[in-house]
Order: C-alpha cells, then structure tokens, then sequence
C-alpha cells in the first residue's frame, strides 16, 4: 500500500519542478513510509511512497519497463498477479520481478486502457505511456483506493490524498456548499464531488486519460441487479447449491488476499463477517493468525465478550486497544487531517487507533469482513424498508407497523419510543413504495435535519438545491426494473460503501498508520456472484444474510454464526465534553471561530455546545450535528486556512 | 378555565424549549403553533423523551406511556393542550404564570 502523487502537462511554476513532486509524496508519506521515489521527464511527473509489501526488493517506485515506454506509480494490491504473471510469460512478455506493480506495465502494453478489467484487487495508478504523451489512470471497482486531480493552468495534478494537490502552486482548499450539503444528507459528497471546490474524485471503477491536453473520464465496471422479473421467473435457485458457489468463491478470494511477503493479520469485530474471514483463514491455511479488535469503556459500544470468542474458537493471537470518548476526543483532529472531509460519527477515530495497534505490532495488512452487509444485505435499513414496503401494502394495518419493533434492538431509542412514535418516524414516504429512494427516505431527512445549523449565507447559496434529486439523476438507467433489495444494495454498495465506509472509516485511518486493509468480501467476482443471487437468500424473511451464513457459518461458533448484526458504533458527542474534554472543541466551536468560517450559525451552534455539555444531547440528530460541524470547523483549519502544515501553496 | 393569557404563557414556555433544544435558534423559521416537529425534521426519535422530560419537570406531571404519541406532543399546540388537560385548573394557572 502507498502514496501516489503526480502530474501530466507543462507547468508554469516558478517552483522547481521536482521539488513540487517531491512535496506532494512528503504530504503522502504516511501511506508509504519505506522509500519514497520520484519520476520526471518532460511534460509528466510521478510520484511515489512505498510501503513494502510485495517483492521488498524489485518493487521500487516508480516503475519504468525495460525500455521505458511507461512508467506507473502505483498505490494499491494486484491480487491476481501471480495468474497475470502466467498469462503475460504466455504471451511473450518478459517479467522481470515478483511484484504486482510491474504486472500493471505489462497489461498495459498488452491490453492497453483495457487492462484494468484484468486485474482483481484494490488499485489507484496512474501510468505514463511515452509514445502517446498520455496519463492513464485508474481506481479500482469497489473505490478501496482512493486518486483526486485538479486541473491547474492546463496541467492535470493528481495524488492519493487531497493534502498532496495542496501543495501543488495554485491549488487552494475551500469548502464546497453543494459537497456540505451533500455531507449534511448522506455522510459523503457524490463522487466526482469532494469537499473542495474544483478538487475531483476519480469514482471507483472509472479510469482517466489525459492526452493531448483533454481529460476524459470513463467507467469499465459498474454493479448491476438482474430485472426483479428476472429473479421471478429465472428457476428457484437452489440455496444449497447457491452456499457452496458461494463458500468456494470466498476461500479464493480470502486466499489470494493473503498473498504478501509480509505477516498478514486480521481484525475482529466479534460479528459474523470479521470472524467469518478469520475463520477461512484459520481453516484453509496453515499461517498462524493474529487478531485486532476495538473494544469500548462503555458497555453499550463494546463487544469484547464476542471477540473473545472468536479468539477461543480460533485459536488466533490477539491484541485489543480499548477506547474511552476521552481518547476518541484526543484523535478526532487527527483523524480529520486523514479523512479530509466532513464525519457525521466518531466511528472513524476508534479504527484509527485500532491501525496503530496494529502497525506497532509489527503488521502491514490486516483482512477485514468490510462489504458483506453491502454485498450480502446485511444493514437494518434493508430490514427496515422491508417492514415499511410490507407496511404500505396495507397502511392502515395495525399489526403490519408492530414489526417495526423487530428493528434497531441495539438502539435504546428506539425500543423505548411508543408504537405511535415508531409509527410516526417510519412513515416518511410509506405513500409511494415506488420511490426510487423509498429505503433511504427516513435516514436521509433524519439526517438533513442537522442542515437547520447552516449559516444563512450556506442556506442561501443552497436555495434550490436538492442533494436527493442530485443524486436521482446518477442512478442507471434500468434501476427501477430492479428488486427493492437490489435497490437499497446498490444506494449502500456505490455510494455509502465507497464514499463514507471504504475512505473515513477504511482507507484513511489505516493508512495514517500505514496498515492496508483487504476485503475478500469486496472481491468482484464475489460482488457479482451476490448480485445475481435472488434476493430471498440475501434476506430471508427478518435473517440478514442468510446466504453468507448458510455458506461459511459452519467455521464458526454457533452464537457468533447465529448472532443478528450489531452495527459498529462509537460515542458521539460525549467524546467531546467532560473533564477531559479536548481544548480545541472550545476553540473551534466557540462563536468567533463559527462565525469565522462562516458554514454555520453561531447561535444555534453555541445552544448545541451546551446542550451537549450539560450531557443533555442524547438525540441522533444532535449527535450528528455536532459532530458534522466540528469536523467543518477541523477541515476549515486545517485545510482551508492552513494549519498544521497543509496550507494551500502561495 | 384557564385565562387566553395563561395559556398563551404554557405555549410560550413550550416554544422556547422547542427554540432552545429542536431548534437552536438557527435558520429554522418559526414554528406556528399547529406545525408538525416531525415534519419539521427538529425531533427524533430521542428528541421525544427530552420533550416528556420537559413537560414532567416543568409543569409537574407525569405523562403515562399511552400518551407518548403524536397527537399530544409533536406541535406546540398539542403540548400545551396535553399540560392543560393533565393540570387542575386552578393549579394550571398557577404553574403556566
């Protein structure tokens, strides 16, 4: 795993060209720690911070073939370059090392733009083809790695990480009101959209070509449902059948992540997916296995308990870091600088020390079990747009709105709300079941209630603005011919999953420490394998994925094999008031620095601020609202005026 | 019967504590007495019990569980009129004043 960083066109800068490179893989160097490379020849820059993974000797970077044609830099993991390998030798090609990065120059030359659909893994490059002066970069399907560019008199720049383009003459941070207000809905901005304005996001599954002075951007995969009617009339799948598909696709998945020169780990939640990945493992290899787990100080976050089940039945090596809301208040700025966008939960800041955990155990990689409630239908919101479409068949059922209770049994407010309230909450648009949106409906407006702290000048330079309609105009085409299920999926899967999931809460906090994570359950070959399967395996009545239980449930104790999703969460705005309360929460939530940076209203947020310390903020919106503006106010500072080193270039 | 002023003062009480907690005084425009919270997006689903918390503290009565619901506490209007109906009259004037 790595920092990438570079840039394609003539630059005007009074800046030495390779100084600036060299600036922008120092902001990456985090991701990369073990050398540190640079590129340059007229008209192109390529940057690279290297952590060894794979072949610690012939894997430097850049990389440049034998007659220097290309050159690649290359953050990320080719899980199916020994096969490539294999391949490319049969077609003549002479391989020279044992490292995925130099798979990437010779698919290239092989297959050109078209290589990508190759390669199995969790890739960001971008490669330099001589002969056509052109940039080729690409992100792989699911969005693992991250790449933004920005345009700069004609020059294309592009790094891993925002903080990298910043150091770059002429690129400045501010804060986009569209990407806040997309933040304030859906906890990320739509990709291409970031936080800063005109900063881009390649989109996952998408590749880039600057050539001859045009930037196009194009998609080579895109996830895709059947038609329901597909589902109803195909034959019955048989479940068995479909499990041991299944079973067989995720031990090679699980086994070709496990391809490193380096000791590889895994995490424990102590839910099914975790252990489900530690368990195959553990079953079809021989390598002794550590474990990492976060636990909590409070009782209602923690999950010890069942990691220390898993560990007794596995067998594994383990080590834990416990959190307290002090020590999550602690690292929220330093997971801001990683994440560099708005967090509307704190939930990133516990794996952010979970990564150092790990890394200072002496560990590189770690496998995790992320993706398996997108892929699978694992999240309560498929469960609970299950209940309200069952619901609005029949809206003045009373005993169809009773199932509602089966919903969130981990969140107290919830289960202690009055069956009229329940009601109330979970009818914002029962009346039409054939809204495309008809699964996030209640979730998005809940969370555009936090919007009310919005400045006036953000509100009026929102005025007409819709992030919901927005993002109605991205779906596919043939979106509405799919299963509910599939729908909701997708909204988790493209959206949530690479914009929120995959970045605050994946690759940014385990980068900060140097630790790359690998997602067997994000494989694409698994990702399509579930999106084919019929939509009852996935959830089965009230069972979330009941397919992946009945396929690899069997290496597992039967409480964790059996137990409900517990969704991982972290104290919110406690985290940030107490004795040991943080200084800089003063700071930047006090009226001048509020009205400073000018996103919020000073008054309703100073309310907030002592709701919140008199510990009176037990509501979700006043969780989130707290903390979405503390972290504008983090990425204000640090970003947009500059401190910590990250101000924008002169 | 509770005087139009002491009862206008129960909804006063009722809207500041809206303003303070739902609203923040922020950009959200004022509240009309018969407007839904819910619809308004200012309460959850644990705003609710804060609200129930107020009522009780402030006016000194208990709400019982079958009157959690919609009909009396998701405007200020419903509110006031729940508190109303819940106070002796005499005591109810006392208590709005």
């Amino acid at each position: 795993m790595c920092g990438i960083a570079g840039f394609h066109g003539t630059p005007d800068w009074d800046a030495d060209h390779r100084a600036v490179l060299a600036g922008m893989v120092a902001a990456v160097r985090h991701r990369g720690p073990d050398e540190q490379g640079c590129f340059l020849a007229p008209g192109v820059g390529l940057g690279h911070a290297r952590l060894s993974i794979l072949d610690l000797a012939g894997g430097r970077q850049p990389m440049a073939d034998e007659a220097g044609d290309h050159c690649v830099t290359f953050n990320g993991e080719i899980f199916n370059y020994l096969e490539l390998q294999r391949d490319l030798r049969a077609r003549g090609r002479r391989v020279r090392t044992g490292s995925d990065t130099e798979v990437i120059l010779h698919a290239y030359a092989e297959y050109g733009v078209r290589c990508v659909e190759e390669f199995n893994g969790d890739f960001a490059f971008a490669l330099w083809d001589k002969a056509r002066d052109r940039l080729f970069i690409a992100r792989d399907r699911m969005g693992v790695r991250p790449v933004y560019y920005t345009r700069v008199g004609g020059v294309l720049v592009f790094a891993s990480e925002v903080k990298a383009l910043l150091r770059v003459p002429g690129v400045r941070a501010e804060l986009d009101p569209v990407a806040l207000d997309q933040c304030f809905t859906f906890w990320f901005p739509l990709a291409p959209r970031t936080p800063y304005q005109g900063i881009s996001e390649l989109p996952p599954g998408h590749y880039l070509v600057s050539e001859g002075g045009q930037v196009t951007v194009r998609p080579y995969w895109q996830l895709r449902f059947p038609d329901a009617a597909e589902h109803r009339a195909g034959p019955r799948a048989d479940g068995r059948a479909v499990a041991e598909e299944l079973h067989d696709l995720l031990v090679d998945a699980t086994r070709i992540r496990l391809r490193a020169d380096v000791p590889v780990g895994a995490y424990l939640s102590g839910g099914f997916d975790s252990s489900a990945v530690a368990a195959l493992v553990k079953t079809f290899t021989d390598r002794r296995l550590c474990t990492f787990s976060v636990g909590f100080e409070s009782p209602e976050f923690d999950e010890t308990a069942q990691q220390q089940e898993v560990v007794r039945s596995l067998g594994t090596e383990h080590a834990s870091v416990v959190c307290t809301a002090a020590s999550i208040g602690a690292a929220f700025p330093d997971v801001i600088r990683h994440a560099e966008r708005p967090v509307l939960r704190t939930a990133p800041a516990p794996l952010f020390r979970l990564s150092r955990l790990v890394r200072d155990s002496g560990f590189k990689v770690v496998l995790t079990g992320e993706g398996a409630d997108e892929v699978f239908g694992g999240y309560d919101i498929f469960k609970e747009a299950k209940v309200r479409r069952f619901w609005a068949r029949c809206p003045n059922s009373t005993s169809r709105p009773r199932l509602l209770r089966r919903l969130y049994p981990y969140l107290p407010g919830i289960q202690g709300q009055s069956q009229a309230y329940l009601e109330a909450f979970f009818r914002t648009g029962l009346t039409n079941p054939h809204d495309p949106f008809f699964s996030h409906r209640p979730r998005w407006q809940s969370t555009a209630a936090t919007k009310a702290f919005f400045s006036a000048d953000l509100a009026a330079s929102l005025k007409g603005y819709d992030a919901v309609e927005d993002l109605r105009g991205q779906l596919p085409a043939d979106f509405g011919r799919w299963h509910p299920l599939c729908r909701a999926q997708y909204l988790e899967a493209c959206h949530l999953l690479p914009g929120y999931i995959l970045s605050s809460q994946g690759d940014r906090v385990g980068m900060a420490h140097a630790v790359e994570g690998r997602f067997p359950f994000l494989d694409h070959r698994v990702v399509e394998f579930a999106a084919r399967i019929p939509p009852r395996l996935r959830l089965k009545g009230m069972t979330e994925k009941h397919i992946l239980r009945e396929s690899v449930g069997r290496y597992l104790p039967p409480a964790i094999a059996r137990r409900p999703k517990q969704p991982y969460r972290a104290p919110d705005s406690q985290s940030f008031f107490g004795p040991a309360a943080p200084e800089y929460v003063a700071e930047l939530l006090g009226p001048a620095a509020v009205a400073r940076g000018g996103y919020f209203d000073p008054a309703a947020v100073a309310k907030l601020v002592k709701k919140c310390r008199a510990g009176a903020a037990v509501s979700l919106r006043d969780n989130m609202a707290l903390v979405g503006i503390l972290s504008v106010q983090l990425l204000d500072h640090l970003f947009v005026r500059g401190a910590a080193g990250l101000a924008p270039a002169a | 019967m509770l005087t139009q002023e002491k009862t206008t003062t129960i909804e006063q009480r009722v809207r500041a504590f809206v303003a303070d907690n739902y609203q923040f005084g922020g950009t959200a425009a004022t509240l009309a007495d018969t407007e839904s919270f819910l619809g308004a997006g200012l309460i959850d689903s644990m705003g609710v019990l804060e609200l129930v918390t107020f009522v009780e503290d402030t006016f000194g009565v208990r709400v019982a569980d079958d009157e959690v619901v919609p009909a009396n506490l998701d405007s200020i209007a419903g509110v006031a009129a729940l508190v109303r109906r819940k106070l002796p009259a005499d005591e109810g004037a006392r208590r709005a004043g």
